[in-house]
């Protein structure tokens, strides 16, 4: 059964660029994706193709100006604002992408106490630095004390303590050395598989490779391809999406190929496939609309060509 | 010209020693990796090479010379997170063109579109701030340019594009690069060399 359900999400922002003149941007438009029980879903994708964005929407803490239509469901019920404040923290937790959302003011152990919901703080907290190797003087430490990697622990270990049933990680990796990824990776695995889900988002495929078991890929804010872990191996031919292909061929280990252009911005966005400008297969229908999400095997892609 | 650091020791005041006697040397034209675990001293060492810091012990030279202190610096470092190293109140054009006029083919080659000049540093990604501070780093009296880091926080095909580009560009004028990178996997695709930093030297 699905824990999380994201369906037809749209998020736009109005800003002024001059005087009263507005400009609307869409940032993630008709983007569909489901995490099951015991289940690890990666997000991968462009740099700005609204990875984090997604986080935020799921937990309801974009900003002001943001414009969001279609619906989040969780445990089969629609994610409504005031359930959005009880749940998130609590049963849905975050490990952001930023090692500045410690508090800077408080000490790292006292943090980490704040997030326990049920049971002893203090042993919790003690038994989860034990974890991931933080040595007890730490937890008295302020944030600015800390290395980028061990901040990176403490933020992992603020939501692995939480309780939550699901979790979503922002990046949790880069910054960490080789041994600290395996475990950061590990926790998360086994996390999933005490009946939880998780929602990795990414742009290291390699680790997304190792844990998750599907892989949703990202292109200018929507979802364009979402298959099994299986599916990213050799040079790509079981990977529908001509923006997946690339990106897995892309890698220093596949190829290192690149393909000419950049991702469209969001307040300027072509009329029909995102990815048409760029892609090879591109043919006049391509132009008319967004292609819809379809069933291919045992994926999803949102390709017209794709067969 | 070879880019040679001699007996390089370094320690920021009364700290340990970050590192001590490195001996380094990049021909022209030569791509070499610089790997190593966090906190070595890899970014500073860098940062010595580019004229960003004086070495306590040892010395740095260019074809036997050593670092012009003044004007152009032909040794040029690109840092891992661009939004950090370009002016917020300056618009891209400015952003650009502050050490050089890249030409068009420069740009197209980077995948810059024009119409990203008119915009704020805010107003763009990760990526595509990237490849202004790389076109920026491209002045025609680089003869070295060092990638620390550089496309650490972007997209596989983000990262193959600007490496294609920057590795022709180094061919043509025959540029040393230093690459630093966790990445073994993109260090073994570029290198020629590899040289580990940490190991006690």
């Amino acid at each position: 059964m699905a824990i999380l359900e994201v369906e037809n999400l749209s998020v736009s922002f109005k800003r002024y660029t001059r005087g009263f003149k507005q400009v609307k941007s869409n940032v993630i438009s008709s983007l569909s994706v489901e995490v099951e029980e015991g289940e690890i879903m990666a997000i991968v994708g462009a740099s700005g193709s609204g990875k984090s964005l997604l986080a935020q929407a799921i937990l309801g803490i974009l900003p002001r100006n943001a414009i969001v239509s279609g619906g989040i469901k969780y445990g089969g019920e629609v994610l409504t604002p005031p359930r959005q404040r009880a749940l998130c923290g609590r049963e849905i937790a975050l490990v952001p992408q930023s090692v500045n959302s410690l508090d800077p003011l408080m000490r790292v152990g006292e943090q980490v106490r704040t997030s326990v919901k049920s049971g002893n703080a203090a042993a919790a907290q003690k038994e989860v630095f034990e974890r991931y190797h933080l040595d007890a003087n730490v937890e008295k430490m302020y944030p600015f004390q800390l290395s980028g990697g061990m901040a990176r622990r403490v933020l992992i270990s603020t939501a692995m303590v939480s309780g939550a049933r699901v979790i979503i990680a922002d990046e949790p990796t880069p910054g960490l050395d080789e041994r600290s990824v395996a475990e950061a990776l590990k926790h998360l695995r086994e996390f999933a598989d005490s009946r939880c889900a998780v929602l990795l988002i990414t742009h290291d495929i390699e680790s997304a490779l190792k844990i998750a078991d599907r892989i949703a890929v990202f292109y200018a804010g929507t979802t364009v391809e979402i298959s099994p872990v299986e599916n990213f191996r050799g040079n790509g031919e079981e990977l529908w999406h001509p923006f997946s292909k690339a990106l897995w061929r892309a890698l220093p280990q596949n190829g290192f190929v690149p393909i000419p252009g950049s991702q469209p911005h969001p307040d300027d966005l072509p009329s029909g496939c995102l990815f048409a400008p760029r892609c090879g297969m591109a043919s006049a229908e391509c132009g008319e609309a967004l292609p819809d999400m379809r069933k291919l095997r045992n994926g999803s892609v949102r390709c017209i060509h794709a067969t | 010209m070879q880019l040679e650091a001699h007996s390089l020791s370094f320690r920021y005041g009364k700290n340990p020693w970050l590192f001590k006697n490195v001996e380094f040397s990049v021909e022209p034209g030569e791509v070499v990796g610089l790997v190593g675990p966090s906190g070595f001293g890899k970014t500073t060492f860098c940062r010595i090479l580019a004229g960003y810091e004086q070495p306590v012990e040892g010395s740095v030279t260019l074809g036997g010379n050593p670092l012009p202190v003044k004007g152009y610096h032909p040794v040029q470092l690109v840092f891992q997170h661009p939004e950090r190293a370009v002016n917020p109140r300056w618009k891209m054009n400015k952003i650009l063109n502050e050490a050089w006029k890249p030409d068009k083919e420069l740009l197209d080659t980077l995948g810059i579109e024009q119409e990203w000049l008119a915009r704020w540093p805010g107003e763009l990604s990760g990526g595509e701030l990237q490849r202004f501070c790389v076109a920026r780093a491209l002045g025609p009296e680089t003869r070295f340019l060092i990638a620390d880091e550089m496309t650490t926080m972007l997209d596989a095909v983000t990262q193959a594009q600007i490496w294609h580009a920057v590795l022709e560009i180094a061919r043509q004028r025959e540029m040393g690069i230093i690459v630093v990178s966790h990445e073994a996997k993109l260090v073994e695709r570029l290198c020629d060399r590899v040289v580990e930093l940490g190991r006690r030297l």
